[in-house]
């Protein structure tokens, strides 16, 4: 194959490969080629072989012998060679490279050419892989650019300055003034830029957000221009005038408008307008109008917006586009804990959205349901719940069960538990995750009973998976078989443990000594200890438990092996069996 | 912020990756496969998006994406965009991409993966939205090519003359020219090649 081939040809060459291994070996020759070329420093057809490794690196192959050559063809004077070149410098450099270093020269100078498509690949990659040496070098540049008469350039100033403020911080004073009076632009694309970056200056420093509240008037109006305008070409989306434009601005109005009662007074008007009058029939007007609902719900608005808004959404909620229905629970999530109540109207259309086909929403309704739970509606919610983890996808099974323990604290009755106990022996691919999950829930609190109760009757089921350490789907925690054993022993010494979880804790303990190795004496001492225990129900446990260490301790991994259905009472009543009571 | 706009097909061959945030290779490959992995099991019609645990980032980061034809166009956003906006912006970058290749479809994304390139970076730059105007995008990107053309015009006139010549149907010289009386013999002259 001819070295200066395009990539066209090349790219036909490996799509005639029939194997996988076939085209290995394609890539690999032209490689060797493009290797061979770059070391010859032959100016033709330079530009071809760097797309073609481009390309290759696409598929997955190595391509950092590229990153000099991509140094050598920014610094070329061709427009082409340097499109490539800077193409090159995004995809294979990073900060970590020194290479990078080597291209901040070629920027710079790039920044200052006389033709506004060089200073805007500079401005691209600049923003795209500038590492916080090179923006801190070339921060005075882009404060320059920003100022300058082409709005080509400035919007791409603005969204670079942007990229700069992320990686230091402290140049943000620099970009203040600029962005500031980079709002009176006319030029949406430039406006775009501002608003970003005025967001992200916002974002970083409260000091800023003081001196931008100054601006809302000026926001506001630009909204407003834009709502009421009439049809206008160019921007238009589906009806909308530049919808992009809209979402960003009401979205820097939440954040400036947010803890501050002037700034939300003067923005209401605007988005008592704003969400009357758009039309949300497509997605441009339903992006417009919740970014506008949620902006309601953040700052300081009248009662009588924020209820408009809840309804909006309320409305969404019910829409066909499984979209709208997915966005609007998004949206309720955020505001379900300022807008208890007024989220509760909509329970009952969230907790049918458990039994929608997709996923997505499936798991949005999840997180809802289970933000929604309280003590006035536990027993409903619970049924739904229970309902949904036998049915759920499997990748959405052990958050629905963390979710249902949690929630099942403190109000549930004692029902529930064995109901839990049997839903949790039948999801066996969750025994590991959440015999985790509640270990770590038991030893934080102690006080509701239903959860210690099903925490502990985990623990002595699973207490081998507990003790192995590695679980995929949390962070690993290092438990030693004593750890486990004082938890257990704090919910028996606990005053606060009803003498039922007591009683868990007891046969809990009892399980462990045959699952564990090393602490069958502390067992058996916390055993014979409670034989002597004030609550009866508790002495007989200990007593009999007592008895199968002492006499029938051939016997002890038989009663305390896996159940696979297990009541506490049906347990009991099979070690009575055993010893003969 | 966007942090990766991937575009593959029905068997997960990567036609654009662009990643707005540095990965190794390898965690860029494997982003790849567990994206289309996770895309290609999603029915006709649920909703265009995905969450979930992915190495891309964690909870806060979402999967957008659109299903054309045989092509996948995934956005992976955090939550500072608009969700409902990068579905529209999708929609405009599949309309610009129709405009500048002329009914565009698989094959001219394959052969022109860096023209494809250069019209995403009209659009969006260090992960923020750039432009949205179909037009100013389109006008843009013509005349940088219009550049690059320009340049090679100079350069490439010599091969561009060879092959033009080789195309060229000459007719066959005669041997002889005959006028009445006189015979010409036509000299030999090496042949055109």
């Amino acid at each position: 194959m001819s070295p200066s081939v395009c990539l066209q040809e090349m790219i036909r060459v490996i799509r005639g490969a029939r194997t996988q291994g076939e085209e290995r070996g394609v890539i690999q020759r032209e490689c060797a080629a493009i290797r061979a070329q770059f070391r010859q420093a032959d100016s033709g057809g330079r530009s071809h072989n760097l797309a073609k490794l481009l390309y290759v690196h696409m598929l997955g192959y190595p391509a950092h012998f590229g990153q000099m050559e991509c140094v050598r063809l920014i610094a070329s004077s061709k427009y082409s060679e340097k499109r490539i070149g800077y193409l090159g410098a995004m995809m294979l450099l990073d900060e970590k490279q020194d290479a990078s270093l080597l291209i901040t020269n070629s920027i710079k100078n790039d920044l200052s050419h006389s033709s506004q498509h060089v200073q805007s690949l500079a401005l691209c990659t600049l923003a795209c892989m500038g590492s916080a040496e090179m923006c801190r070098d070339l921060a005075p540049e882009i404060e320059r650019l920003l100022k300058a008469s082409n709005s080509y350039i400035k919007k791409k100033a603005a969204l670079c300055a942007v990229h700069i403020v992320r990686k230091i911080p402290e140049l943000g004073e620099m970009f203040t003034p600029s962005a500031h009076s980079l709002l009176s632009e006319k030029n949406h694309g430039v406006l775009h830029g501002a608003v970003i970056l005025i967001t992200e200056l916002c974002e970083r420093n409260p000091d800023n957000l003081k001196q931008f509240r100054k601006s809302v008037p000026e926001l506001v109006q630009i909204m407003k221009n834009l709502v009421t305008s009439g049809y206008s070409p160019e921007h238009n989306v589906a009806g909308i005038s530049d919808p992009f434009l809209q979402v960003r601005i009401l979205r820097l109005l939440r954040i400036l408008g947010r803890n501050n009662d002037a700034a939300s007074d003067a923005m209401n008007d605007l988005l008592a307008q704003v969400a009357t009058n758009t039309d949300s029939s497509k997605t441009a007007g339903s992006a417009v109008l919740y970014e506008t609902v949620l902006t309601i719900m953040d700052i300081r608005s009248e009662s009588g917006l924020r209820v408009l808004a809840v309804n909006i959404l309320g409305r969404f909620l019910l829409n066909n586009d499984r979209n709208i229905r997915y966005i609007s629970m998004t949206s309720l999530q955020k505001i379900v804990q300022t807008d208890h109540t007024a989220v509760q109207r909509h329970r009952g259309t969230i907790v049918d959205c458990l039994k929608d086909q997709d996923a997505s929403v499936k798991r949005r309704a999840l997180e809802l349901s289970l933000a929604l739970v309280s003590a006035a509606n536990i027993r409903s919610m619970m049924k739904e719940l229970l309902l949904f983890l036998s049915t759920c996808p499997p990748e959405l099974r052990s958050h629905a069960a963390s979710g249902i323990f949690n929630a099942a604290g403190g109000d549930v009755r004692d029902e529930t538990v064995p109901n839990l106990i049997q839903l949790i022996t039948a999801a066996s691919e969750l025994h590991c995750y959440t015999v985790h999950k509640l270990y770590r829930a038991l030893i934080s609190d102690i006080v509701q009973q239903s959860l210690v109760q099903v925490a502990c009757w985990c623990i002595g089921e699973y207490g081998d998976l507990l003790l192995k350490g590695e679980c995929e789907e949390i962070t690993p925690m290092q438990v030693t078989e004593d750890d486990v054993l004082d938890a257990l022993e704090t919910v028996l010494q606990s005053h606060m443990s009803t003498p039922t979880s007591r009683g868990f804790a007891l046969t809990a303990i009892m399980k462990l000594s045959t699952r564990i190795t090393n602490n069958v004496d502390r067992i058996r001492s916390v055993v014979s200890i409670y034989g002597s225990c004030i609550d009866v129900e508790l002495q007989q446990r200990a007593v009999e438990y007592n008895a199968l260490f002492k006499k029938y301790d051939h016997m002890r991994y038989f009663t305390m092996s896996y159940c696979t259905v297990i009541l506490e009472f049906g347990c009991r009543s099979r070690l009575s069996l055993v010893l003969g009571y | 912020m966007i942090k990766a706009i991937l575009i593959f097909n029905n068997h997960g061959k990567p036609r654009l990756s662009k990643f707005y945030e540095h990965y190794t290779e390898d965690t860029e490959q494997q982003i790849i496969r567990e994206t289309f992995h996770l895309v290609s099991k999603r029915d006709e019609n649920v909703c265009n998006f995905l969450e979930g645990g992915m190495l891309i980032g964690g909870s806060d980061n979402k999967l957008i994406y659109r299903h054309y034809a045989t092509l996948y166009f995934v956005f992976c956003v955090d939550s500072s965009e608009s969700e409902l906006g990068i579905l529209d912006l999708i929609q405009v970058f599949v309309e610009t991409l129709d405009k500048c290749f002329e009914n565009v479809c698989e094959l001219d994304l394959i052969f022109h993966v860096d023209k494809v390139h250069n019209i995403l970076a009209e659009m969006v730059m260090g992960g923020m939205v750039l432009e949205t105007n179909m037009n100013e995008i389109i006008t843009q990107v013509d005349a940088q090519n219009k550049m690059e053309k320009s340049e090679a015009g100079i350069a490439g006139a010599p091969a561009r003359a060879v092959s033009a010549v080789k195309n060229m149907n000459l007719p066959e010289m005669p041997k002889n020219i005959n006028i009445g009386d006189i015979s010409i013999k036509v000299p030999n002259l090496p042949s055109f090649k």
